[in-house]
């Protein structure tokens, strides 16, 4: 065990969590230390993080337990807003949630959406059967170090047959405050019949050097529709581990949208499980690294019971000497005849420094099934780049506009607009350096 | 028009042109024949700008100025234009979009302002009318799934909205049927004016029952060795290539 490991656990030992002294919750949070102890931070060793080098956080001294901070330059935080996005907004700052910042009026009656603190304080049969059921407990010393500190957050709930007619934005802001360790805990439960779309956006201020260790889980009940969005746009030189884990049940349908554009080392462990007949997810997901940006996406869908579908559909573009990773496991078990599982990455190079690792991987107990994956890396066509060229158009435009050709199908994905012209916006800045995409797109 | 003297080029090394000289004045039409590996295609894609096609000797002149000292878009920019034997499928770029962006790339060359979406697209219906393919088309990704003879037509509908002022045209007849090929010829047909030029590169005789060329030249192993009229093609026709390479190399001034 390293000296890290100890000066948090040592942390967290001081720190007065919400709700100490109920026994469940300080019962998680001590599983969860107990087995951060125990694993610590992955190395490279490890086959799930083979790829991944976590020194430089591990190294770090961050810091924990800020405090509330209801004041905050207002300018910050709307440079980061979603340019003409219409949404009920949830702020929070550092990690805490911040009730002045957020915009909730009009929200229909049946969702309820406070902080986690308050939701673990208030000790409802809910929260305490919910929380730390859905992560995987021993899937990685983060989520354990998260479930140790288990403090402030989201927590969701929308009740049967609830439609919410705008999404909701949950906007993680980090203030410029150095070396801190922000840690979210969500919880979201979707209600039978009830549909929601959710942004999880991370983002940050003048972007100092921070490590954001987020968790969220997703009840998705019977027959609910819920599109999931995660837009990682941390600042350049923090770092990101954010685990996404969702339980589906019956005819529950689910769109995830994966996005990383953000942080030096990001990583994000997206795991969903179709616990019932009929439940389908659709994971779409893009990445855009340059400089020496390091992307990592670790997926995993269970297909536990028969007639579920899921179809991933992962693309990145690298440019310099920026790395991605992407891991895309399918686990078919033996109850899940009739399972259609599709899963697909590719990736674009566009510098012979960068690199990308691509593993799919199927693992299938069950006999009736129809799966099929791919992984692709390649680079812009030169023969498409002479033969636009000799239509006039300029070697640069030429290079940008197939490299948004690449892209373009898994943008138009997704469906809220002012997502996708934040991603396109994003692509043409990182790999372009600015304004040319915006004449093409 | 175009000017070009002693042109030598390699690919991969390996010397193909050997020395070509062509004049090409406005309103012309010159075939350009010969047998497989003669360097046709070579010569189509040197003009264009193609870079692994190197040139190692000699000059070519494009309205008095030397082609060599051009960008691929440039050249384009400046009015040439291939049409490629093996049209490149894009996938994520639709045709509209690239009819446009080359539109208004010369224009932009040109010092004239970008076309009003309405004028493009009036005029870019007036033309998709002459190569008889249908609207759908310009909104599908450029010649993605297009068979090969939507391909060529593709390629001659670009032309037809670029207009250009030396247009090359690289085996645009290989694998198309007979009623494809009157197409593209009628396209090719209605765009002859005293202030265009066309090379067109044909490996039959065929197509210039269709477009009837001023000049035939015809080529082996990188060197011009036959050059005459219309009824230069018919005579291969009937006689083969044999009968050509047995020519010493002629030098050829029109």
């Amino acid at each position: 065990m390293s000296a890290a490991v100890d000066r948090y656990l040592a942390l967290q030992k001081e720190l007065v969590l919400p709700g100490r002294g109920l026994s469940w919750i300080d019962a998680l949070r001590n599983e969860g230390a107990h087995h951060f102890k125990d694993v610590g931070f992955p190395t490279m060793r490890d086959e799930d993080w083979r790829h991944t080098n976590v020194r430089p956080i591990q190294k770090r001294e961050f810091t924990l337990g800020n405090s509330a901070q209801d004041e905050l330059d207002n300018d910050s935080l709307s440079k980061s807003a979603l340019t003409g996005l219409d949404a009920y907004r949830v702020v929070f700052v550092d990690g805490r949630y911040c009730k002045a910042l957020s915009s909730l009026d009009g929200l229909p009656g049946g969702v309820t959406v406070e902080s986690l603190a308050a939701a673990v304080a208030a000790d409802t049969d809910e929260v305490r059967e919910t929380l730390g059921s859905i992560a995987p407990k021993h899937r990685s010393g983060f989520i354990a170090l998260n479930t140790a500190f288990v403090d402030d957050g989201l927590y969701l709930h929308v009740d049967d047959d609830c439609v919410v007619d705008k999404p909701i934005e949950l906007v993680f802001f980090s203030t410029d405050t150095a070396e801190q360790l922000i840690q979210p805990r969500n919880l979201f439960i979707f209600g039978n019949r009830s549909s929601v779309q959710i942004i999880e956006h991370y983002v940050c201020g003048q972007g100092s050097v921070y490590f954001t260790n987020a968790v969220s889980e997703l009840l998705v009940q019977d027959s609910a529709v819920l599109q999931h969005t995660k837009l990682q746009e941390e600042g350049d030189k923090a770092f990101h581990v954010g685990g996404v884990f969702m339980h589906l049940q019956a005819g529950a349908q689910v769109v995830s949208n994966n996005i990383a554009l953000g942080s030096l080392i990001g990583r994000t462990d997206l795991q969903v499980a179709l616990k019932a007949e009929g439940a389908s997810c659709d994971l779409n997901g893009v990445y855009f690294a340059n400089g020496r940006q390091h992307i990592d996406n670790f997926t995993q869908v269970d297909h536990e019971k028969p007639a579920c579908k899921s179809n991933e559909y992962y693309k990145g573009v690298l440019n310099d000497r920026a790395r991605a990773v992407f891991r895309g496991r399918v686990v078919v078990h033996q109850d899940a005849q009739h399972t259609d599982a599709q899963q697909q990455n590719k990736n674009l190079l566009l510098s012979a420094d960068a690199e990308v690792d691509t593993k799919p991987q199927l693992e299938i107990y069950a006999d009736d099934v129809k799966c099929s994956h791919g992984a692709t890396v390649g680079q812009l066509d030169e023969a498409a780049i002479f033969y636009l060229r000799s239509r006039a158009i300029n070697e640069a435009t030429a290079r940008s506009l197939l490299t948004y050709a690449f892209a373009a199908d898994l943008i138009s994905r997704f469906s809220i607009p002012a997502i996708r012209s934040r991603v396109e916006s994003v692509l043409s800045s990182k790999l372009f350096g600015g304004s040319q995409m915006e004449q093409l797109v | 028009m175009l000017s070009i003297r002693n042109l030598h080029a390699s690919v991969a090394g390996k010397p193909i042109l050997r020395g070509i000289n062509l004049e090409v004045k406005k309103g012309e039409v010159h075939a350009i024949m010969g047998p497989n590996g003669s360097g046709k295609s070579t010569l189509a894609n040197v003009l264009a700008g193609r870079e692994s096609y190197e040139v190692t000797q000699g000059e070519v002149f494009y309205r008095n100025s030397n082609l060599f000292a051009l960008s691929t878009e440039e050249r384009a920019c400046e009015g040439i234009f291939l049409a490629f034997q093996y049209p490149v499928e894009i996938p994520g770029v639709s045709n509209i979009y690239l009819l446009k962006a080359a539109v208004n790339a010369r224009r932009k060359h040109q010092g004239m302002s970008e076309m009003s979406a309405v004028d493009f697209l009036k005029m870019v219906r007036e033309k998709i009318k002459l190569v008889e393919m249908k609207e759908e088309f310009l909104h599908r990704a450029v010649n993605e799934g297009f068979s090969g003879g939507e391909k060529k037509r593709n390629e001659i509908l670009q032309m037809a909205v670029i207009e250009p002022t030396l247009a090359v045209l690289d085996e645009t007849d290989s694998g198309l049927d007979i009623d494809a090929l009157k197409i593209v010829a009628n396209g090719v047909n209605s765009l002859r004016n005293e202030d265009r030029a066309f090379i067109v590169i044909t490996h039959y005789q065929r197509l210039l029952d269709y477009i009837v060329p001023d000049f035939v030249h015809v080529l082996a192993e990188g060197k011009v060795v036959k050059s005459g009229g219309k009824e230069l093609a018919l005579e291969l026709e009937k006689q083969g290539y044999k009968w050509i390479e047995k020519e010493p190399a002629a030098e050829l001034r029109v």
